[in-house]
């Protein structure tokens, strides 16, 4: 079993913090086809379209029968740990700094031969199953996991480094008077934060929940606008060194296209409160999340943007929405480069309508605001980058993957 | 009549012997605004971005840009605000005649009155018994509703409960009986509009909107300091935005009082 987790210990104010590090990130073109899938959190190998053989590392020709016909797809992750070793020096800085550690050797079932980094309960000679994770630098690796789940197996410091669990960081929702918001400050306290921040904006205005969001243990309730950038800087300035995971609740839905509306103000509102209130939380908390990246084990490690899967292709029933939805989209992209340097990983989760008021009229299925929740906590936990959570979500991605144009033509006939 | 002695007004200013008084809530982001259903548009809250701060941006120099809606903060209410003066002349901020912008005040205490009750409903028997004291409103005064309003806690000063918003204002009889019997110039309120907080049910609806726009009258809200006015005397300048068209707008409002 590993070690449970303990509350990291309070750091000396006084102490330096250490600067971020990655691990060597450079993956070919071809090799980009396992970040992919370790972003969904898949296990993706190549297979050959001609002879079926899966290969590993990823190449441009067949070495079997030399097709070029070489697609990524989901396989078998199973296998034994044929060989292991410590290493204990290391020339790499990213390394030196995180000596001992594990590698070792898989036969997959599937037919490859794999060198992976190795969870500390994996033995020898045993079963295990290899995942794809994304290391600090972003890029994909692989990581050796025992076949059967063990005791505090999420809490392995090699795991660790690979993922966003939020057990005993500091979550700050950026928005707690909204269904999603008060669902995610719940799931994350369930999760094990050590403390879950929840703006709320307008204190004078009552909202609905407002008695039992307070109640949700290790909660604190925090002044924040996401619409006003004096109040966002103040928290940032106030509380930005201590917050290590960011998730961005503020939402804005509103029924309509853009023709009909008549005229800007709900697509302002949509764009100040989605577009530029994600650019006004990146601009006061990203260089603390850059900086802290390697901050202990409680470092700074996610920033999460919640999107309508309509930010891939428009649903013009919520037109311009899905149009400010589109621009997050763009924004989390870059932002997702900014703040790799750091380590700190953006995780967009898309997903469809959701059983809240501004879907009033629309048909199921529609995503609970728990069950995005407890997705979040999940690909958090996961290490994953790129989420789709419920049915309508998967729907839509895999029909824009088959033919985005038909997409259009039957979201704009709806 | 004698040519009147601005110098003397000036140097009365200047000397104290006339204070100036500032009746103005300050922009700030967190003030209320006034709250719509949701699925109406709604008035923008106060928002500055900083363009530069003697920094890179701008090295010499601190401004800042700022949106804000028509009826945010301490504002002015233009007889165009309302369906009911939308015909009328010169009733938008741009084309109002700006010797409308000067004008004296009455100015009625309800402090204790709604102190106790935050649906106070202002009636024509209260402002009878206040004239009994102090004599009849001037035709041409503006009326202020004193309520010390602007001494609450936002949530309070909002009022919003289940039902909506809780908050002192007239009764449709006394608004039009104010205009019609006393001919005045406008209605002013520390709260966050001229209107009872439940003045949605009134018949009609928002009768300080329907009656004092209706006549070409104005309105001011989110007044702060009412206290420090006397019952009559005062003279009130609120010179609106020149905005094109414009329905509203906030404004420093300033009370000239003899001392």
């Amino acid at each position: 079993m590993s070690t449970p987790l303990v509350r990291p210990k309070r750091k000396n104010p006084l102490a330096r913090t250490r600067l971020p590090l990655l691990p060597q990130g450079a993956r070919s073109r071809t090799a980009l086809g396992l970040t992919a899938a370790a972003a969904e959190g898949r296990f993706a190998l190549q297979v050959c379209g001609d002879c079926a053989h899966i290969l590993y590392p990823p190449r441009d020709v067949c070495p079997r029968c030399l097709s070029a016909r070489l697609t990524f797809g989901d396989v078998d992750p199973y296998g034994r740990l044929v060989a292991e070793t410590t290493i204990r020096v290391s020339t790499d800085p990213y390394f030196r700094e995180r000596m001992p550690w594990r590698v070792g050797i898989v036969r997959l079932d599937a037919g490859p031969v794999i060198v992976a980094h190795l969870h500390g309960d994996t033995i020898e000679g045993e079963r295990v199953k290899l995942v794809l994770k994304l290391d600090k630098s972003g890029s994909a690796v692989m990581f050796a996991l025992p076949a059967q789940e063990t005791p505090h197996m999420q809490a392995d410091p090699h795991l660790r480094e690979m993922t966003c669990d939020p057990h005993y960081r500091r979550v700050l929702i950026s928005d707690g008077r909204n269904a999603v918001g008060q669902a995610m400050t719940k799931a994350f306290s369930e999760a094990g934060a050590s403390i879950v921040f929840v703006g709320v904006a307008d204190p004078w205005k009552p909202f609905p929940g407002m008695a039992e969001l307070s109640k949700i243990e290790r909660v604190e309730i925090v002044a924040l606008d996401v619409t006003d950038t004096e109040s966002v800087t103040e928290l940032a300035a106030q509380n930005g060194g201590r917050i290590d995971i960011i998730v961005n609740t503020g939402e804005h839905v509103r029924p309509g296209g853009i023709i009909a509306r008549g005229n800007l103000s709900i697509a302002r509102d949509e764009m100040d409160i989605r577009y530029f209130g994600m650019l006004r939380l990146a601009q006061a908390f990203g260089p603390a999340l850059r900086f802290r990246g390697a901050d202990g084990a409680n470092s700074a490690t996610a920033f999460v943007n919640l999107l309508s899967v309509h930010a891939l292709m428009n649903w013009p029933a919520y037109g311009a929405h899905s149009a400010a939805e589109a621009a997050c989209l763009s924004a989390s992209q870059c932002m997702r480069a900014e703040l790799r340097p750091g380590g700190v990983r953006v995780l967009n989760a898309f997903f469809g309508p959701l059983e809240t008021e501004w879907f009033q009229t629309v048909p199921p299925p529609k995503l609970a605001p728990a069950a995005l929740a407890k997705a979040v906590v999940a690909a958090l936990k996961d290490g994953n980058e790129d989420i789709f959570v419920g049915d309508i979500a998967w729907d839509i991605r895999e029909r824009l993957k088959a033919n985005p144009k038909a997409l259009e033509r039957e979201l704009g006939s709806q | 009549m004698a040519t009147p002695d601005l110098l003397a007004f000036a140097n009365a200013i200047a000397s104290g012997t006339i204070r100036v008084i500032d009746l103005t809530q300050t922009l700030s982001p967190e003030f209320p605004t006034i709250v719509l259903p949701p699925e109406f548009g709604q008035c923008a809250p106060f928002r500055s971005e900083e363009v530069s701060r003697y920094d890179a941006r701008g090295p010499a120099w601190y401004w800042n840009n700022f949106t804000v809606g028509e009826h945010t903060g301490t504002h002015f209410d233009a007889p165009i605000h309302w369906v009911s003066g939308k015909d009328l002349p010169d009733n938008a901020v741009d084309t109002i005649p700006p010797q409308k912008f000067i004008a004296p005040a009455a100015v009625l205490d309800c402090s204790a009155e709604a102190a106790s009750n935050p649906d106070f409903i202002l009636t024509i028997e209260f402002v009878e018994r206040w004239e009994a004291q102090h004599g009849q409103i001037a035709p041409g005064s503006w009326v202020l509703l004193r309520t010390d309003w602007s001494k609450k806690s936002y949530a309070d000063y909002a009022g919003l409960r289940e039902d909506g918003a809780h908050t002192p204002g007239p009764s449709p009889e006394v608004v039009k009986w104010l205009v019609e019997a006393r001919d005045v110039h406008g209605f002013g309120t520390e709260t966050i509009g001229t209107d009872a907080g439940q003045a949605h049910h009134f018949n009609p609806p928002y009768p300080a909107h329907f009656y004092m726009h209706g006549k070409g009258r104005y309105g001011l809200q989110c007044l702060t300091r009412l206290d420090q006015l006397p019952p009559k005397g005062a003279i009130i300048f609120a010179a609106p935005l020149k905005i094109q068209q414009g329905s509203g707008s906030p404004l420093r409002v300033l009370a000239l009082v003899a001392t």
